[in-house]
């Protein structure tokens, strides 16, 4: 439910006007940070709490089979760190869409946001291919305590990260309509701390999920 | 990597707003060491090739570290905001850290 | 609605609805008036405030009909008005419903209706988020009724809802996933507030009005919003999970597959326990300003008052295993909770010792609301101290799961969180309503709640000591167990009749209204911002943002020093206050998006229980609220009392809000605030 507390902020949040509380009038009851930016900020802070829930959960169920296979066992780390590298660049390019549109490129603005999302796309559909061949082997949702929290976790990271691809077609809509203006520019920089707080989470979850050994 | 800054944008410093916004080019190098420190955890899964021992663990997580810190403190502009959005993050990061790890050792999950 | 002894403000718009046409969507943009439909569409925090409040208010009368019947069920031994399954469903509703359907919705309702008027602001951060918190709180705690119902019966798992025991194989029934997923609506909505609240506090604070000049309910609030953002995200997790294993039979918590139900123990007591200061702290507040009003003395040690309260919301995080002191954490855990616990206690005492600090040597006034403050201390203060005797482990070996543990926390919950409340109730009444309550009938109510209070659960410290466990239905006679048990039950039956005595009292005071004097802004020569403008507060709040020069300010309007370090009176409340008539004031405009929204998500929890069509139908709604919300501009180009403005410079497609809710909400119109730099501004401008 957490999640979707994300767009409900952010269409809130990227009022386009965050700038003007921030640069507030001579009576503005206000410290000069944007609502908007604070508002996903604190969100953000809330959400380390959801994922170290989730995480933690993993972890202690990591080895709990059941007489069946682990997640570890069927683990595919080169699949997985081409798609975390993938993530990781989408972060790039989301701070490259960021200062297209800040500087009116709106242009390189567009292709940016355009090049976020589809990367993000591609790390969606690695994990939905992940899931699928996991199944495949015997690791289901309810196999045994170890995969049920290893589904929890990624599908909610999955979901976050859609979720976040929704968000930038919407921006890249907007952009095409001409309504994403440098005026604006700050609902591009409310998205993108979503996206890359996404990215660190899954920054976090690829080395302590997959990379360290689970004995 | 202190590239920061150099030129903003001067409508934007009219604005008074994030003056301290880095280049492209200072994202482009980020994302280089990023790809680089990733790269390097992946091979340490190759362990025929070379065995990390008992360095393997606390290297991953402090590489895992580094790059954590660089999206946030560099894409997400902490090192160049107000403090505010840090310390609201923060708390809740060490809040998460804090409960999570003591729960885990109150189910003996270090040993 | 409202009840209004002297005209309210008229704004320059018509005092009528309009509704006007817009090809915008279903619904046409509802414009602002009197009617019942302008609550449905309200941003109006003082509004949303207001419906809190009577919400939460009717579900104390749910919470505490259940209440009257677990009673009635353990008045005498053998007792047969609830069977042992009912009896279940019922003390567990009579505790999610007292927890999040009331405490915590009424101290929203504080939150919602003075921290901006605390602060000096015209509204919340987000005045739309504000009304979709509301909604979704409100779905939430119909839909977790609704399992009465439809669900075969409520919840019968114990408020902190044990696995296994919430499994489908001991709690067949659906209400465990009412509970469940009734929960995390109630969450969202609880963290979508949170965030509002707390971006309020921080950004939109007038001019000098500094952190540590804040008045102490604002900074109790503002730790509690702190304390539920943190600890909302630890009880979704739970939440969720026990959802998937109990709807798609995912092994969480099942033992047989190697799981480990103590995993449900420790994410919901993380939750939990800061939860148990998420209901106090606001009392704690209310107490703080009620207190030093009526001692005429400014509160006594204000930066410890706001330290401890901090202290409190973190050491909060540390102290939750000593609520499983019991089920094996193992002699480690148990010493290091048992101190921490033990160490909580002290900014508590800092607490209590302040308020007695600030009584002393005061002028005291025992008004109502002081007596039910000063009840708080005490009663709090009794609940204090038999929760130190938790955090003695041995102590509470032999306490665990009796009767001791109920008194415990209802001492600490209603002795301290509902009876602090109350003092809140009658001390802002006349703020918010235009007219004070009957102080004879408040006495009637105070002295009957505090009797009723400590007959219910006084004994229970007895009854808990001689082994009576919590939770049984009922109890053979010869134990000893008869006698206290009778008492208990009269005990609640007085606080009902308190109740009676509050809602006659409300009655009768709103009837009698205009033939007493109208209570002025300020009728009990109070100390903050909240009474410098007219009561009930118009709806700009202010109509002039106040220029904030120390703590308790509006006193400090009131009253100076003279040559002999004499306080004298330098300004009556008349000259003082702020009349409550400017025109113009830029306001946020209504919308029906955030009741659409809500609408959505309990059909998503009926769909995940019963059918999945109705989650799709309840998704469609969330979405399609959403975007039309998002294409809506905060301030609509066709409302009256705003400057017409096209809706060109919308954000992006999430977005669409015209200018923030933030400088809509911050600035009276005057010429100085076009500021072309500023979209939003510009934008009310053009």
């Amino acid at each position: 439910m957490t999640a979707a507390a994300a767009p409900a902020e952010l269409d809130h949040g990227t009022s386009g006007a965050g700038g003007a509380a921030g640069h507030g009038g001579d009576h503005g009851p206000s410290t000069g940070i944007s609502h908007v930016k604070l508002a996903m900020w604190v969100f953000l802070g809330s959400e380390c709490l959801l994922f170290g829930g989730l995480i933690s959960t993993y972890l202690l169920y990591k080895t709990r089979a059941n007489g069946r296979t682990l997640p570890t066992d069927v683990f595919d780390i080169p699949f997985t760190s081409v798609s975390s590298f993938v993530l990781l660049m989408s972060s790039l390019t989301m701070v490259l869409a960021l200062s297209g549109v800040s500087r009116g490129d709106d242009t390189a603005g567009r292709a940016w946001l355009l090049a976020t999302a589809l990367l993000g796309a591609v790390f969606v559909g690695g994990q939905v291919y992940e899931f699928t061949s996991f199944v495949r082997e015997g690791v289901a949702f309810t196999t045994n305590p170890a995969s049920a929290a290893f589904f929890t976790l990624t599908g909610f990271h999955g979901v976050h990260v859609s979720l976040g691809i929704v968000m930038l077609m919407s921006l890249f809509v907007s952009s095409v309509k001409g309504k994403l203006t440098r005026n604006n520019s700050e609902t591009v920089e409310i998205v993108g701390l979503y996206w890359h707080f996404v990215d660190i989470v899954w920054i976090f979850i690829f080395t302590v999920i997959y990379l360290i050994p689970a004995d | 990597m202190s590239v920061e800054a150099a030129e903003a944008d001067p409508s934007e410093a009219a604005e008074g707003h994030d003056a301290h916004h880095p280049t492209d080019w200072a994202y482009v190098k980020i994302a280089i060491i990023l790809a680089a420190v990733t790269a390097l955890e992946v091979f340490t899964y190759f362990r025929s090739v070379l065995d990390w021992g008992v360095a393997l663990v606390p290297s991953l997580i402090f590489m895992m570290v580094v790059k954590f810190y660089l999206v946030i403190t560099w894409f997400m502009h902490l090192k160049f905001d107000n403090s505010i959005f840090s310390k609201m993050f923060t708390t809740g990061l060490i809040l998460a850290v804090g409960v999570y790890l003591a729960t885990l050792t109150a189910f003996e999950f270090f040993g | 609605m409202t009840v209004t002894a002297d005209a309210p403000l008229e704004l320059e718009a018509p005092p009528q609805p309009r509704y006007a046409e817009r090809p915008l969507g279903v619904l046409t943009r509802p414009q602002g008036g009197r009617g019942w439909r302008d609550w449905l569409s309200t941003v109006d925090h003082k509004r949303i405030g207001i419906m809190y409040g009577t919400a939460a208010m009717f579900f104390f009368l749910v919470g505490g009909v259940e209440a009257l019947l677990l009673r009635l069920q353990l008045a005498a031994p053998d007792g047969s008005v609830l069977g042992a399954d009912v009896y279940n469903q019922v003390y567990t509703m009579h505790g999610v419903t007292m927890v999040f359907l009331f405490i915590m919705p009424l101290a929203a309702a504080f939150a919602n209706y003075f921290i901006p008027l605390q602060i000096g602001a015209r509204d919340v951060a987000f005045p739309r988020l504000n009304a979709l918190s509301f909604w979704i709180w409100l779905s939430g705690a119909i839909f977790l009724n609704t399992a009465w119902i439809v669900g075969g019966g409520g919840a019968d798992c114990g408020w902190f809802c044990y696995t296994p025991n919430s499994g489908v194989a001991f709690s067949p029934s659906h209400g465990v996933d009412f509970y469940a997923i009734g929960l995390q609506i109630l969450g969202l909505a609880s963290l979508i507030s949170a965030i509002n609240l707390i971006v309020t506090c921080l950004n939109m604070r007038a001019p000098g009005m500094t952190l540590m000049r804040m008045p102490v309910l604002t900074w109790m609030l503002l730790i509690t919003q702190f304390l539920l953002l943190f600890a909302l995200p630890v009880i979704t997790v739970a939440l969720f999970l026990l959802m998937f294993a109990r709807l798609f039979g995912a092994p969480f918590f099942d033992p047989a597959a190697g799981a480990d139900p103590l995993l449900w123990q420790h994410l919901f007591w993380i939750f939990g326990h800061p939860e148990v200061y998420i209901i106090i702290l606001p009392a704690f507040g209310v107490v703080s300003e009620v207190i030093p009003t009526f001692s005429r003395k400014p509160l006594f040690g204000y930066e410890f008052m706001i330290f401890s309260g901090i202290a409190i919301g973190f050491m909060g995080w540390g102290v939750w295993a000593h609520h499983m002191f019991v089920s094996g954490i193992g002699p480690i855990s148990v010493a290091a909770f048992s101190l921490s616990t033990m160490f909580i206690a002290v900014p508590t005492g800092v607490k209590i010792l302040n308020w007695l600090a600030t009584m002393w040597g005061g002028r005291l006034r025992f008004t109502v609301a002081m007596k039910f403050a000063v009840a708080t201390v005490a009663m709090f203060t009794i609940g204090g101290l038999s929760g130190v005797t938790h955090s003695v482990a041995p102590a509470d070996t032999q306490q665990t799961d009796t009767y001791y543990i109920v008194a415990h926390f209802h001492y600490v919950i209603f002795g301290g969180g509902v009876i602090g409340l109350f003092a809140g109730l009658y001390f802002w009444w006349p703020k918010v309503w235009g007219y004070m309550l009957d102080e004879r009938l408040g006495n009637w109510n105070f002295w009957l709640m505090l009797i009723g209070f400590n007959l219910t659960f006084g004994p229970m410290h007895i009854l808990g000591l001689q082994g009576m466990s919590r939770r049984i239905d009922t109890y053979a006679a010869g134990y000893g167990f008869e006698l206290w048990n009778m008492v208990a039950t009269v005990g609640a039956f007085l606080i009902a009749l308190s109740m009676l005595v509050f809602m006659v009292n409300v009655w009768k005071s709103r009837r009698t209204a205009a033939s007493r004097p109208a209570p002025g802004p300020d009728p009990w020569d109070a100390r903050s911002l909240e009474w410098s403008i007219p009561s009930p507060v118009p709806e700009h709040n202010f109509d002039e943002v106040p220029v904030v020069r120390g703590r308790d300010e509006w006193w400090h309007r009131k009253y100076g020093i003279d040559d002999d370090g004499q306080v004298v009176r330098v300004a009556t409340v008349e000259e003082a206050a702020q009349r409550g008539d400017a025109v113009g004031v830029h306001l946020p405009s209504p919308s029906f998006w955030p009741l659409a929204m809500a609408v959505g998500l309990p059909l998503i929890g009926y769909g995940l229980i019963f059918n999945l069509w109705l989650a799709v139908i309840g998704a469609l709604i969330v979405i399609a609220s959403l975007y039309s919300w998002a294409f809506e501009p905060v301030d609509d180009p066709d409302a009256d009392h705003g400057h017409g403005h096209d809706e060109g410079h919308d954000g992006g497609g999430e977005s669409g809000d015209g200018p923030g809710p933030d400088d809509a909400v911050g600035e009276v119109e005057t010429a100085e605030t076009d500021e072309p730099a500023a979209v939003g501004a510009s934008e009310g401008q053009s």
